[in-house]
């Protein structure tokens, strides 16, 4: 049975409902038509009053979800877009994120955020949102790149006591399947090694590891071994994972498919810069989408973003520094 | 007319008790934020201080109305509430102070303090937010079948003006949750009058674009206010959804002690909206309810008593130590980004 990263959310949330009661979902659209994407499909039948459509509030939404946690629940919430959480931003970074911190509230708080680029979707269904979340203390911020980890670090983040950013790439949506869903899984935090190799290290996460696993395969054709390291999440983010493959490499590049200036890449240089310099024989390098919005036809958004071709000529740059 | 005291007196017989309750809490409240001001003044709070002189019968009246188990979000001048609904004196203090001691150990102070899991919710100072938490927390009980719990979240006529106040206001009434949603209107946000904040006629207006019910009093009133908070509290104890209260009242202190409030119409301060919520009430104590000027004098003292205990005891706390400090915003210790730079 082949499953798609899509039905792995779905499945991952149908279990949580099942494992424990003090899971609910509430968000846009989610209950009887079963979300925007069909990721919550079946769930309001399955679990009656437990998957609760919301008015267009993004605040309330989250604010609510904040108030149910103290309340002792687990909400896993669904903001339609990752680009509309803007919207229910202050409830995350100022509320959720501080709850804890200040009181000793625990905030366990899913906020799940359809995010990144798809071809025609323009500049407001498009964002990834994973940099701006990380920058704040008190949230974790997962970004899974393949169908298992979309289902087992979702069941992770209900489980987790804390507020949990999920960044869920909708290009992946329907093109990513597996054969089944995992019975074990590698705990959020830590990276993995999604292609090994001696030559060059390309650190990326989300739908940017199938880019990057695309590039390894080509530049395989000309004698170039890469490595893709998958973050899997941004925050915490594995450092010793990163800096021990650029300790097999001597050559950094990172990638995302954010806007390009500060961000996650930008951390993974710093942290190689400061922690493994003596491990780089070339200077590190950066590859992001451009900075603009993201922009709306496909043949403008297919060079606004990374792809797989643009990170071999990047690589190839690496490589005769 | 009858007055609110006659009124309401008919109805419940230990109105008399309420009352000098009601009025003790706000003595106390105004005692001790008179305290807080003067060690302000004198160097010995960081950060700010918010009165809620003037306020102090609609913020007692709220907490006099609600049970253990329901959940109040104050916000900035709900110091009565505050102090009647779950908060110790020391716990105040230590939030002003910033005692390593009490709920907010120095991490956050003043207005910000609360303990959420006993019902008893912790403002952040964006405003409105505080609104869908709490419907939230009421969602959350609907779910587990918790029945005849209400929850009562405070703003003021500048807070109305917020997105997240209409979507939290919606949010309850759209779900009938049994959320009260009390509005001081105090004339000013910081030194924005209320003409910058609202267009329409009247604030208690909107309760009816919400599709809930809007209760207006007078917020200089305690008895006014004691009456109508009761009546919101329990058609929303009872199932008859969201409720709004709109009081109409004047802030009698700056936002913060940092402002000398020189903005404020002169005027208004000679309107039944300047009058001071307190001195009415020990007005109403003495003439209408045969209360003795000694005995108020008594209360005083002892209120006196109280915050000076509490303040003193506080400042033989320690103060919050940076080395012994966790610096760790998770719960999950073990998600903890180690990597400093």
């Amino acid at each position: 049975m082949s499953i798609t990263y899509l039905e792995a959310i779905r499945e991952a949330q149908a279990k949580a409902l099942a494992d424990d009661p003090r899971v609910f979902i509430y968000g846009q659209d989610v209950g009887d038509f079963g979300g925007a994407f069909k990721a919550t499909k079946n769930l309001a039948a399955e679990f009656p009053g437990r998957v609760l459509d919301s008015p267009l509030s993004e605040d309330a939404i989250i604010g609510a979800a904040i108030g149910a946690a103290i309340e002792g629940m687990r909400p896993i919430v669904e903001m339609q877009y990752a680009d509309f959480s803007t919207v229910g931003f202050n409830q995350i970074v100022n509320h959720a994120a501080t709850l804890f911190w200040r009181t000793e509230t625990p905030c366990p708080i899913t906020i799940r955020l359809p995010s990144g680029g798809t071809k025609g979707s323009g500049p407001f269904h498009s964002q990834n949102m994973e940099a701006l979340y990380a920058h704040y203390p008190g949230l974790i911020v997962m970004t899974p790149a393949t169908v298992e980890d979309a289902y087992s670090m979702l069941l992770e983040a209900v489980a987790i006591d804390d507020p949990v950013i999920f960044c869920e790439h909708k290009y992946l949506y329907y093109h990513l399947k597996a054969e089944g869903l995992p019975l074990e899984a590698e705990p959020v935090g830590k990276a993995c090694i999604a292609r090994p190799g001696r030559d060059v290290t390309v650190v990326a996460y989300s739908a940017m590891v199938h880019e990057a696993l695309e590039m390894a395969r080509e530049l395989a054709t000309e004698g170039t071994e890469v490595e893709v390291v998958d973050l899997r999440s941004v925050k915490p983010l594995d450092t010793d994972t990163v800096l021990a493959s650029v300790a097999r490499t001597g050559r950094l590049l990172a990638v995302g498919e954010a806007f390009p200036w500060g961000g996650v890449t930008a951390e993974v240089v710093a942290r190689v810069a400061t922690a493994g310099f003596g491990l780089l024989d070339v200077p590190p390098q950066r590859l992001n989408a451009r900075d603009t919005p993201v922009p709306f036809h496909p043949n403008l958004w297919g060079t606004h973003r990374p792809t797989a071709r643009a990170m071999a000529i990047a690589v190839r740059e690496l490589l005769r520094l | 007319m009858v007055h609110a005291i006659e009124r309401a007196a008919a109805v419940a017989g230990s109105l008399k008790e309420t009352y000098i309750t009601a009025y003790r809490w706000m003595l106390l409240a105004r005692i001790s934020e008179e305290k807080y001001a003067s060690l302000y003044r004198g160097g010995k709070i960081h950060g700010s201080v918010f009165l809620g002189k003037g306020q102090e019968a609609l913020s007692v009246s709220i907490a006099m109305n609600l049970r253990k188990g329901d959940i109040f979000a104050p916000l900035i001048r709900d110091q009565a509430g505050r102090l009647a609904f779950a908060e110790t004196l020391l716990d105040s203090t230590r939030a002003y102070l910033g005692s390593r001691q009490g709920p907010m150990r120095g991490r956050d102070g003043n207005v910000h303090r609360g303990r959420p899991r006993e019902g008893y919710f912790a403002m952040i100072s964006h405003l409105g937010a505080m609104i869908p938490a709490v419907a939230g927390a009421l969602l959350a009980r609907r779910m587990k079948g918790i029945e005849g719990t209400v929850g009562v979240a405070s703003i003021g006529e500048g807070g109305t003006s917020t997105g997240a106040f209409h979507e939290g206001v919606n949010l309850a009434a759209v779900e009938r949750l049994p959320l009260v949603i009390v509005i001081a209107n105090n004339q000013y946000a910081y030194s924005t009058p209320a003409s910058k904040q609202f267009a329409c006629r009247n604030l208690a207006d909107k309760a009816a674009g919400y599709g809930i019910e809007g209760l207006s009093c007078d917020g200089t009133d305690l008895a006014a206010c004691l009456e109508t908070l009761q009546k919101a509290v329990t058609r929303a104890r009872e199932g008859g959804g969201t409720q709004m209260v709109f009081a109409s009242l004047l802030r009698l202190a700056g936002h913060g002690e940092h402002d000398d409030a020189l903005y404020v119409d002169a005027g208004l301060k000679r309107t039944p909206l300047g009058r001071d919520c307190l001195e009415r009430a020990e007005c109403a104590l003495l003439d209408r309810l045969g209360t003795a000027p000694k005995q108020i004098t008594a209360w005083r003292a002892e209120a006196v008593r109280q915050v000076e205990e509490a303040v003193s005891a506080v400042q033989h706390e320690a103060a919050p130590n940076p080395d012994e400090e966790d610096w760790c915003a998770l719960s999950s210790r073990y998600l903890i980004d180690g990597f400093t730079c």
